[in-house]
């Protein structure tokens, strides 16, 4: 035992640990700086400076009370520096900025801009800081693959959305939104920011091929009902098994009744 | 027999075939016995039939779906019509399932056809467990045939998810993934038996080979078995009936099986094969293309077992978690151990309150004549507690589904329901005893007064009365006929000891007749008339 201690012994000098760490800030934050490199590496923006004013005056008399008055966020809301056009777009046009109530997760409505609107407060954010601009390719459904988006959907987002972006339950009242609605552009968003409770899925993680996939799976399972009828809202067998007791054996029993009912 | 052949000779062909048939085989002896069985009439003794018809509509469906699915898991490359599985690597089973859905002519609606027939099988058969245990049906003689019942039960529920675990999908993957993590979850033999099961580490390439042979061959024969010794039993006891002028625990007031039954009951048939098709016709059940070929690593939100497998589920979600002992080198997860548990002592507790009834009772009496659950309230009482305790179990495998559908927050909707599995048990026993005892009460005061009639006459010497108007007698024998018992004190026995068996059958029989509401008897009934007459 006291020969091997003794061979080991540069693993329990004082600098082993020092050296360990720093070797991992390296490989981490190295790994970090490379990564953002890809993600922020187009940043070129399609607005005016006009559309960054009167984004700034929307911003100030709707978003500024929860965000503050330069975006840099409150106790009651997130700083908004660097989330960048394409967060907010999706925020907004789904009409969960700015939201109704505070609670567990903001809910979708109609949304309270126009699209002009919601431009001219894109740029503003956009302005303030670089981040994922509102994506303008890879949105046409009909161009990927469905098949590759289907497995790649089970595997990153079925978890939480349902096979089939029916939606789900997350802790404490809040809950994965269904997808049965959404549109390519929201769905590419919400991939590329992250909304809310979601993780962001971004161009390192999915690539935007990979983004194209799942459009084009979502849009085919929105776009094609089910072959074998009604889809009891695609929750699965709970819908399945109260339906069989409440309609089937219900009106089962029903006519049993009808049937030993005497006749008057 | 022998001027039967005479005067067949000139009944043409139906007479002919009828005498042919019962010189070889004996038909008139077996129709004369069998024929003039007589069924009561009432519809609650059709929901055993409606569990035997979608017995018969599985077999039929499920026969033409053994004709096209595959049992293999050799993997093969999606070549089919549905585009989103186009190219995808999946097993021959799930690849022979989405051709079956669609590509086989008729194959969507058969598949539809058998998988809602499964849920209404178990449905119905757990309806008809429910009005036989609370009517007082299972007491002597059939408390074996009550465990015949329970048996066939549990088989639809083994033929149930053997069934819905062939696809292969990733469903019923994440399924058989939970049956192997709570199979490991026994302690030493779990890993064994989850080896031996799967043929090797799971998935692997056996499962579902394996499960197809138990549930076209094994679990289908057994219940063939059981539904034979159930039928078999009905007929050697005859059907009970509920109480009425004339019926009796000695006979059977009803209409032959030849030809009133017969017509009725194949009628019937139809009428449950036509809902189950209208229903697989026009609404879709278990959509595997929409989930994908079984893949081990994901698991869909909403992933839940068909209902009568749910309950089972619940209390694997509603087990309190952190709960975990290590003896030796085997850790012991009570949060997978307590649910076992909990399952298995429900289900032999449900197999056994005849015998349990029985013994409280010391009632050796036939029993032919059906109780009013009022006129039992302990056993109705115990009754809803059992069914309150399943149905939070059972509600508890949808807790992801209630917390989104009723904007609730999943972690309060589960520790909501673990207080609910303790409670509302104990407030349902309560709240049902409580119940039956006023409707007993209220039975009480209808013979013995009448009914109010709201008609309120003044008197010549100026009193004012509600005229009670009094019951038919055929009415109110329904309302007098039943048995009362008194709690049995502990006796002796031939030592002059007391012992402690006979204690606590004097507990138990305390605990279930010490509240309890006589019925009518003959005295107290004169003396209601003759008080009337006073009035």
């Amino acid at each position: 035992m006291a020969i091997k201690r003794n061979k080991n012994n540069a693993r329990r000098s004082p600098y082993a640990a020092i050296l360990v760490i720093l070797a991992g800030l390296l490989v981490s934050g190295g790994g970090y700086a490379a990564a953002n490199a890809v993600v922020s590496a187009k940043s070129e923006t399609p607005y005016s400076a006009q559309d960054i004013k009167t984004g700034n005056q929307l911003f100030l008399a709707n978003c500024a009370s929860c965000h503050g008055r330069n975006a840099e966020g409150t106790k009651a809301a997130p700083s908004l520096i660097g989330v960048g056009a394409a967060s907010v777009d999706f925020q907004v046009s789904t009409g969960r900025m700015p939201g109704a109530a505070s609670g567990p997760q903001l809910m979708d409505k109609p949304a309270q801009f126009t699209e002009q609107q919601i431009k001219q407060l894109a740029a503003y954010v956009a302005s303030l800081a670089p981040g994922p601009a509102v994506p303008t390719s890879n949105l046409d459904p009909t161009a990927g693959n469905s098949t590759r988006g289907g497995e790649l959907f089970r595997i990153n987002c079925a978890m939480c959305h349902n096979a089939v972006g029916a939606g789900g339950a997350l802790t404490e009242g809040k809950w994965a939104a269904s997808l049965r609605e959404a549109s390519p552009k929201e769905i590419y968003e919400a991939m590329l920011t992250g909304p809310q409770n979601m993780p962001v899925f971004n161009d390192a993680n999915l690539t935007p091929k990979d983004k194209q996939d799942i459009i084009s799976y979502l849009t085919y399972v929105q776009n094609n009902p089910s072959a074998g009828g009604d889809e009891l809202a695609n929750l699965g067998p709970v819908a399945e098994g109260l339906f069989a007791w409440i309609f089937m054996l219900g009106g089962i029993v029903a006519i049993t009744i009808w049937l030993g009912a005497k006749s008057n | 027999m022998s001027n039967a052949t005479a005067k067949a000779k000139k009944g043409g062909f139906l007479a002919g075939t009828a005498n042919y048939l019962d010189e070889r085989v004996g038909v008139a002896g077996i129709l004369k016995e069998f024929g003039r069985k007589v069924f009561p009439d009432h519809w609650s003794f059709m929901l055993g039939e409606v569990a035997l018809y979608s017995f018969l509509v599985l077999l039929l469906s499920g026969t033409f779906l053994t004709f096209w699915f595959q049992p293999a898991m050799t993997p093969v490359i999606y070549d089919g019509v549905y585009g989103p599985l186009k190219g995808a690597s999946m097993s021959v089973a799930y690849a022979s399932t989405l051709d079956i859905s669609f590509e086989v002519r008729g194959g969507l609606l058969f598949r539809q056809i058998h998988h809602w027939s499964a849920l209404l099988f178990v449905a119905s058969a757990g309806l008809h467990m429910l009005r036989v245990f609370f009517t007082g049906a299972f007491r002597k003689p059939r408390e074996i045939n009550w465990v015949v019942g329970f048996g066939l039960f549990v088989l639809g529920m083994a033929g149930g998810f053997t069934g819905y675990s062939l696809p292969d999908d990733l469903l019923s993957g994440n399924g058989l993934r939970i049956i192997d993590g709570m199979i490991k979850g026994v302690p030493w033999i779990g890993s064994y038996i989850s080896s031996l099961l799967f043929g090797g580490e799971f998935p692997g390439e056996s499962i579902v080979a394996r499960l197809y042979s138990l549930h076209i061959m094994i679990v289908p024969a057994l219940i063939l078995v059981f539904v034979a010794i159930h039928l078999f039993t009905v007929v050697i006891h005859k059907h009970t009936h509920y109480s009425g002028p004339g019926r009796r625990d000695d006979n059977v007031v009803g209409y032959p099986l030849m030809p009133v039954y017969v017509a009725k009951a194949g009628g019937f048939f139809f009428i449950v094969f036509g809902v189950i098709a209208l229903v697989a016709a026009n609404v879709t059940i278990n959509p595997v293309w929409n989930y994908g070929g079984y893949d081990p690593s994901p698991v869909s939100a909403g992933t839940q077992p068909d209902w009568y497998i749910g309950w089972l589920d619940g209390a694997l979600r509603l087990a309190p978690t952190h709960l975990e002992f290590v003896i030796g080198h085997n850790t012991l997860s009570m949060n997978i151990l307590l649910p076992l548990v909990v399952g298995i002592l429900f289900s032999v507790l449900v197999a056994a309150y005849p015998f349990f009834e029985a013994w409280v009772t010391g009632d050796k009496r036939e029993h032919h004549v059906l109780d009013r659950p009022r006129n039992a309230p302990t056993r109705t009482a115990i009754g809803v507690a059992g069914m309150t305790f399943y149905a939070v179990l059972w509600a508890g495998a949808a807790t992801d589904l209630l917390a989104t559908n009723f904007k609730l927050s999943l972690n309060q909707v589960l520790s909501t329901m673990q207080i609910m599995l303790i409670v509302l048990p104990i407030l349902g026993y309560i709240i049902t005893k409580r119940t039956c005892l006023s409707l007993q009460r209220k039975d009480r005061e209808i013979v013995l007064h009448g009914r109010e009639t709201g008609r309120i006459i003044r008197m010549p010497h100026g009193e004012y009365i509600e005229v009670h108007e009094p019951l038919e007698e055929f009415e109110a024998w329904k309302l007098i006929d039943f048995k009362d018992y008194a709690p049995t004190l502990a006796r002796p026995n031939a030592k002059g000891k007391i012992t402690i068996r006979a204690r606590i059958r004097s507990g138990f029989s305390k605990f279930y007749f010490e509240d309890r509401v006589a019925p009518v008897n003959a005295l107290e009934l004169k003396a209601a008339h003759d008080h009337k007459e006073i009035h």
